[in-house]
This record gives structure tokens, C-alpha cells and sequence, in this order.
């Protein structure tokens, strides 16, 4: 079913559900949604599957011309969207008719929108997932970014008789200034005393150097106990890497599977998600805490994200 | 610590969702087969938790679920699982895989420099790298790129000094003692030597990776003519690198 024809692709908008697992030992990274707990709400929304594929907006949204009746929601950083050029709700059920236009304003916070649609976007399982993944030019819409003249097709699905609003208190907080919860290591002995008290006790800034395979972060010098590079090996998105010139490097969704530097720390679940709308200037501080209590917590937040849907509120 | 192996493993946790099971910090045979050895047992064991494996050079990421398992627990059991590893648990033998390769000219256009950075003929570097046996140590970089070592120290290269922008798909190369083959057009500081008319992945392939980490490959010469044939029995699926049982 043809849903929404591109009339402007945005600056860089892709189909996104929430990641490719499994496929690390191929060196093929995990993808998805940067943001997964705002394209979680986003499907919750309009009743889909939380993992089913919506539109991951980056910075300057899309133009969209509806070629059916259905509903949309639209989560993540706030973006301004219009329907026909009036403006409309972030974060809730909106009903949209054949030839309808949803636009989008400047992004004001975070850095990445999100949009489902009822039913869920229709494009191939690649690997067990529909996520894009533009550096290996396959998931998605033919591997790529959306462009203009693109058809977004849907799954059938009937609609939702009620429409929802998701409470304020449990949408994320995108002030640009992050407090990010990470566990210490794997290679944490590979810097001084000093050089970790240096990571943990400064904010690192994101500098121009940040896309969906990471962010390159500006800051003081993290040291190191002797050399900087290990023998490669395993990454995972929230890996903070410290090359030897000292600057952190916070590794992202399509990032390569190896790596040759060590890793100071590693930012939990819930912050990994967070920190997919960290944009460029933004801050971010690192705070530790024990795997036991980081499992602890991400425990809490899978229930959180699992119970999402009975937390909306009915449109009144 | 001759071998760079640690005197005993090391359980590191890797964020919230994974454990990263180190055996030494260098590049060698004897640490890449206890990570083989690690990663067929604990699938063997089928240790409750577990998401996935990555076996690297040196070491073995174990992503797990936090909601089936602890970090306490998963370090528990496969200690357990490595402490009754025994010889017949090991490693099983990789598979062995022919790798066709057309060396020099636009296929290879470093392999004159590898032959003069060695003092030797062309022909001799290409000898060197088809006569040995090499061992796929790991896949990362890019989808589907085989690590694979170790290269004759005769022909071990240093890097590009200025890495090049673009790498054709299936260039083969060299950097240090390891040999690499690029799965698809990338950018690449190693010294390429030829290419191979294989695809060494395809996202619509199960497994979508040509070689695993722990296979054995050779590299055959092959002329241009053999290359086009080859190419379009690979396209049409037809092409069996591996050799029989």
C-alpha cells in the first residue's frame, strides 16, 4: 500500500526499526533507530509493533504528500510538524487524508525525528531487519537515504478507533546538556588515574564529526597509562573509544564491528538511546556506576518500553 | 608472556549488554584458537542469556540480555564452560577455501611496490602470497572483510602512506603481516596487490559473510581471462569456493 510520496527528502532521512542483531561476527553493525526508545513511542502511538520501520528525520525534516487516509505520529526531537501548513502535535495520534502535506519546521531540540505509520513501513527484511544502512547500501528504501520522488509503502492495518497522547513526564528530555550513565571499561586499565579521573569529572562536546556511525567529542586530554592502541576488537554502539590523541570518539549504530583503540567506558541502554540526539555543540558528561546497577536499571527501562502503549493517554 | 597471552583470561563487562572475554593483547595463532575454541564451545553449551558471539584476534564479545541473565552469572557459567574445555572440545578444523586472485596491473596497482620494497620481481611476491595458508583471525572493518594472517615476513608491507579514497570490491592487499580482502568499493590505506572476482558478502546471503573466522584460504593465481569466467559463475551462483570434506 503507497502511503506517502517525497516531495523534499530532508537532510538525511532513512527507514529505521529498532536494529539488526546477530550479524556482528559478519562485521555487518546493529543499525536501527539512533533514538529507539522516541521511534518506540512513535509506533506505540498509532498501535504498531515496537519494532516496526518509521522514518528516522535528521535535523531538517522531509515533505511528505499522502497518498491514502491514515494515521501518523511523529516523536523525538521537536521538529514543528504541519499538516497542509497548520501545525500539529508532536507525540500523538494524527489522522492524515489523501493529499495531505506533512512539512516540517527547524529542529529546536535533539536531532532526530521520528514518524510510523499505522501498520508499520513496508520495505524489505534484509538480515531479519528493514533498517537502512547507507554505508553497506542495503535495508531501507534500496540502501539509501530517502530522496525526492520516493514512494514510502505501508502494511495494511485497520485504524485505531481511539487516538493517543503520550504523558509530557515520559518523553525524553532533550536539553543539549547530557548527563550519560556508562560502565567502566573494557580497557579501562589502559589509562592513568588521572586521565580517568579527567573523563569522568569534564564535559566532552560534540564536535562537527558526528553522524550515525559516531560522534567525535572535544574536550580535555584523556591520558593514557602507556601505548594507545590494542589489537582489534569488539565494538558496540555506546563503546567510548580514546585514540591517542586523548579525545573521546562515542561509537554509534552504524559503526564499524572492530576497532583499535581502547575503550574507556561504555554508555548503558537507556543513554545510548538518549545520546542518538546529541547533535553537534551539545554536551555530554559521563557518570559511572556498576554493571549491576546499569543491568538493574536497563531492566527497568525494557519494562518501561514494553508497558509504553497502556501508558498513553485517550485523545480527549 | 612470550605468546602476548594473558597468564589467565580476563571477564571484562562491555557496557550493559555484554561480557568481552580477553586472551592477550598481540595477534598470534595460539590466542586466535582459544577464541575459536571459546566461541564453538559456549554455542556448544548454549549458556542461557546469550545473544551473540564476536570472535576478534584476541578476544570474544559475548552480547547478552540482561533481562535472562546477570553479568555475574554469565561470567560464572562460562568460566565453567572454559574450565572443562578439553583437547576434543577445541577447536574444530576450520573449513578450506580457494581464493582466485588476479595479481598486478589495474587489479593490483601496489604490487610493483611491494616487489620493490622488498628488492624482489613481482612474480616472486606473487609466489610468496599464493604459497601460504592463511587463517581468517576475524571479520571486521567493513561487512564481510576477512582478516587473515600471517603474511611471509619477505612481503609484509607498511600501510599506504595516504590512504585512497576509493578500493574497488574484491581488491586484495596487504598491511604488516595481515592480508585483507575488501568486500565492497571502500576507502583503504592497504597495499593491493590484486583482486578477486568473489563476493565476499551479500546482505541477501545466509550467512551473508563468505569466510568465518578460524576458515583456511589460499590464494590462486588467476589471469584476467579466468577472472571474467569465474566472475560470472559467482554472479550466477554457481562458484564453490570451499573445498570438499
Amino acid at each position: 500500500m503507497r502511503v506517502f510520496q517525497v516531495l523534499k527528502p530532508g537532510m538525511f532521512t532513512t527507514v529505521q526499526d529498532m536494529g539488526r542483531y546477530h550479524y556482528l561476527r559478519y562485521g555487518v553493525p546493529i543499525s536501527g533507530a539512533m533514538d529507539v526508545f522516541s521511534l518506540v513511542a512513535a509506533d506505540d502511538l498509532v498501535g504498531n509493533n515496537p519494532n516496526d520501520a518509521g522514518l528516522e528525520m535528521t535535523l531538517i525534516g522531509p515533505e511528505l504528500e499522502a497518498l491514502t487516509k491514515t494515521q501518523i505520529a511523529i516523536t523525538g526531537g521537536t521538529v514543528s510538524p504541519k499538516i497542509n501548513g497548520r501545525s500539529a502535535s508532536m507525540w500523538e495520534t494524527l489522522e492524515i487524508c489523501e493529499g495531505d502535506i506533512v512539512s516540517f519546521g527547524r529542529m529546536e531540540n535533539g536531532c532526530r525525528s521520528y514518524l510510523s505509520i499505522r501498520g508499520g513501513i513496508n520495505a524489505s527484511l534484509v538480515l531479519g531487519s528493514r533498517s537502512t544502512f547507507v554505508r553497506g547500501r542495503f535495508g531501507g528504501i534500496e540502501g539509501r537515504q530517502l530522496k525526492t520522488g520516493d514512494t514510502i509503502d505501508g502494511f495494511n492495518a485497520s485504524p485505531l478507533e481511539a487516538e493517543y497522547s503520550m504523558p509530557e513526564e515520559l518523553r525524553p528530555q532533550l536539553t543539549g546538556d547530557y548527563e550519560v550513565h556508562v560502565v567502566l571499561g573494557p580497557q579501562a586499565d589502559m589509562f592513568t588515574e588521572k586521565g580517568m579521573s579527567t573523563f569522568l569529572s569534564n564535559p566532552y562536546k560534540v564536535t562537527l564529526e558526528a553522524d550515525r556511525m559516531g560522534y567525535r567529542l572535544e574536550g580535555p586530554t584523556i591520558e593514557h597509562s602507556g601505548k594507545a592502541d590494542i589489537v582489534s576488537d569488539a565494538l558496540l554502539p555506546g563503546a567510548v573509544q580514546v585514540p591517542k590523541n586523548g579525545k573521546p570518539i562515542l561509537i554509534m549504530r552504524d559503526a564499524q564491528t572492530t576497532g583499535g583503540y581502547p575503550k574507556i567506558a561504555a554508555a548503558t541502554t537507556p543513554y545510548v538511546s538518549l545520546l542518538g540526539q546529541a547533535k553537534p555543540n551539545d554536551i555530554i558528561e559521563f557518570s559511572k556506576i556498576t554493571v549491576q546497577q546499569a543491568q538493574e536499571k536497563t531492566r527497568e527501562y525494557h519494562k518501561l518500553l514494553d508497558n509504553l502503549g497502556t501508558l498513553l493517554t485517550k485523545k480527549s | 608472556m612470550k605468546t602476548g597471552s594473558y597468564e589467565s583470561t580476563r571477564y571484562l563487562p562491555f557496557g550493559d549488554t555484554a561480557l568481552l572475554i580477553e586472551f592477550g593483547d598481540v595477534i598470534s595463532l595460539e590466542l586466535n584458537r582459544k577464541v575459536v575454541a571459546l566461541n564453538e564451545a559456549i554455542l556448544k553449551a548454549d549458556v542461557l542469556g546469550v545473544e551473540e558471539l564476536v570472535p576478534t584476534y584476541r578476544s570474544l564479545l559475548v552480547r547478552h540480555d540482561p533481562l535472562k541473565t546477570t553479568y555475574e552469572k554469565l561470567v560464572f557459567r562460562i568460566k565453567e564452560v572454559e574450565e572443562n574445555m578439553t583437547e576434543s572440545t577445541g577447536e574444530v578444523g576450520g573449513r578450506k577455501g580457494r581464493v582466485p586472485v588476479v595479481y598486478g596491473g589495474e587489479y593490483g596497482p601496489d604490487l610493483n611496490y611491494v616487489a620493490g620494497f622488498h628488492k624482489l620481481t613481482e612474480e616472486q611476491v606473487v609466489r610468496l602470497h599464493s604459497e601460504s595458508k592463511y587463517r581468517v583471525y576475524m571479520i571486521g572493518f567493513v561487512a564481510g572483510f576477512p582478516y587473515l594472517g600471517a603474511v611471509p615476513d619477505e612481503i609484509a608491507t607498511p600501510r599506504l602512506e595516504t590512504p585512497r579514497l576509493k578500493v574497488p570490491a574484491g581488491s586484495v592487499g596487504i598491511a604488516e603481516k595481515q592480508t585483507g580482502i575488501y568486500p565492497c568499493e571502500a576507502p583503504g590505506g592497504w597495499q593491493i596487490i590484486g583482486r578477486t572476482p568473489l563476493e565476499l558478502f551479500d546482505s541477501l546471503r545466509q550467512p551473508p559473510a563468505l569466510l568465518e573466522p578460524g576458515d583456511i584460504v589460499e590464494f590462486e593465481p588467476i589471469s584476467e581471462e579466468e577472472f571474467k569466467t569465474i566472475r560470472e559463475s559467482v554472479l550466477k551462483g554457481a562458484y564453490a569456493p570451499f573445498l570438499e570434506e
